[in-house]
């Protein structure tokens, strides 16, 4: 628990680091997470555990994001003092959140569908073509 | 000792402390938690989005500024950070199925990414919305914490982002399932992916107990629609100059 909390605090101050230097337009926790998990998918493979998924850090990653939804909160409340942002514009504000969230969510799995399909209709010749 | 003597003996200690807003917003998410179970699971009923208007409808109660809240609530909002960077681990031990439908999976990833942060943008915008609610829509299909950061790069508004993402989400989780079977999709894969990238953890909570497929392909799409995000809307930003 305690070197799994190292592991990730060091990851994202990393990532804070490289954002400074690189001046990439990324949050620091990003960069640290595409830094972490290129690592593990590498060299520190062993730090998932042996068998994979059995370390601390896998448990710690899995209590803090199973509990995620709390650690937003503080921000989330932060509302309060956009209350005239909401009351202006609530008509954009919904409307976009409806129509973006459908249409990301159905061209998502529109594609992966019709990808997967012909990748597994490529894999078995001969095989029933389904559309 | 009166009542009001007796309450204010115990109030004193906890007001300049950090402990009663620290205290209060765990006890608003564990009263949104007991909810949501007792709506058996109901997407609307999330516990966030009740423990935000709880601790809201209290703070404009006792007349308390958002910085005195801030001030007790920072420390949980400070775990934000590790948690992002520990969303590396379900990518990792995922891998295997990332390596497997890499074509379909980068395809649909960058489609449904794009879609979702260039269609926010422009029906704010052709409404009228303006371009900081504009830019604070644009990430909010990405997780939270994410979400937020990117708002906060750009120029956007990051509290309305964390809102509106818990919002997305929750309109994912109740009609992506009827969206997506009424369009004949039944594969799992795409099943989870889309929850992932569409609605992140709150429309990912809601496939993952039906099928371990859908659960890793939404793991899947969280992590990465958190980086592709990352990266298209600060581009979206810079070509669109305030």
């Amino acid at each position: 628990m305690p070197l799994a909390f190292v592991i990730l605090i060091c990851a994202q101050w990393l990532g804070e680091v490289l954002r400074r230097v690189l001046h990439l337009p990324l949050p620091g926790p990003v960069i640290g997470m595409f830094l972490l998990a290129l690592a593990l998918a590498t060299r520190a493979r062993g730090w998932l555990g042996v068998p994979v998924g059995t370390a601390p850090l896998v448990r710690t990653a899995e209590a803090l994001i199973g509990n995620m939804g709390l650690l937003f909160v503080p921000a989330g409340v932060g509302i309060i003092t956009e209350t005239d942002v909401l009351r202006r514009a609530w008509f954009p504000i919904v409307a976009g959140l409806l129509i973006s969230t459908v249409l990301g969510l159905v061209v998502t799995a529109w594609v992966m569908h019709r990808v997967s399909r012909r990748a597994e209709s490529r894999a078995l010749p001969g095989g029933r073509r389904t559309t | 000792m009166t009542v009001l003597a007796t309450l204010r003996t115990l109030w004193t200690p906890l007001q300049p402390s950090p402990l009663l807003w620290l205290g209060a917003t765990l006890l608003a998410y564990l009263l949104g938690q007991r909810v949501q179970r007792a709506c058996r699971g109901l997407a609307l009923a999330n516990p966030v989005l009740i423990a935000i208007l709880a601790m809201a409808a209290l703070l404009e109660f006792t007349g308390t500024p958002y910085a005195t809240y801030f001030a007790g609530a920072q420390f949980i909002n400070f775990l934000l950070g590790p948690a992002t960077v520990a969303l590396a681990v379900p990518l990792a031990l995922n891998l295997g199925h990332v390596r497997r439908s890499f074509h379909g999976l980068g395809l649909a990833l960058l489609a449904g990414s794009v879609t979702s942060a260039v269609s926010g943008v422009l029906v704010v915008w052709l409404l009228g919305g303006g371009r900081a609610i504009a830019l604070s829509m644009a990430p909010k299909s990405v997780t939270t914490p994410i979400a937020m950061a990117v708002a906060r790069e750009v120029g956007g508004v990051p509290a309305l982002t964390a809102v509106l993402a818990i919002a997305g989400g929750i309109v994912a989780a109740s009609i992506g399932q009827s969206v997506l079977r009424w369009l004949r999709i039944s594969d799992w894969r795409a099943h989870g992916l889309a929850a992932g990238v569409a609605g992140s953890g709150v429309a990912a909570s809601q496939v993952a107990p039906l099928n371990g497929l859908a659960a890793a392909f939404a793991a899947i799409g969280i992590g990465l629609n958190g980086l592709i995000t990352a990266f298209i809307v600060p581009l979206m930003a810079w070509l669109w100059p305030a």
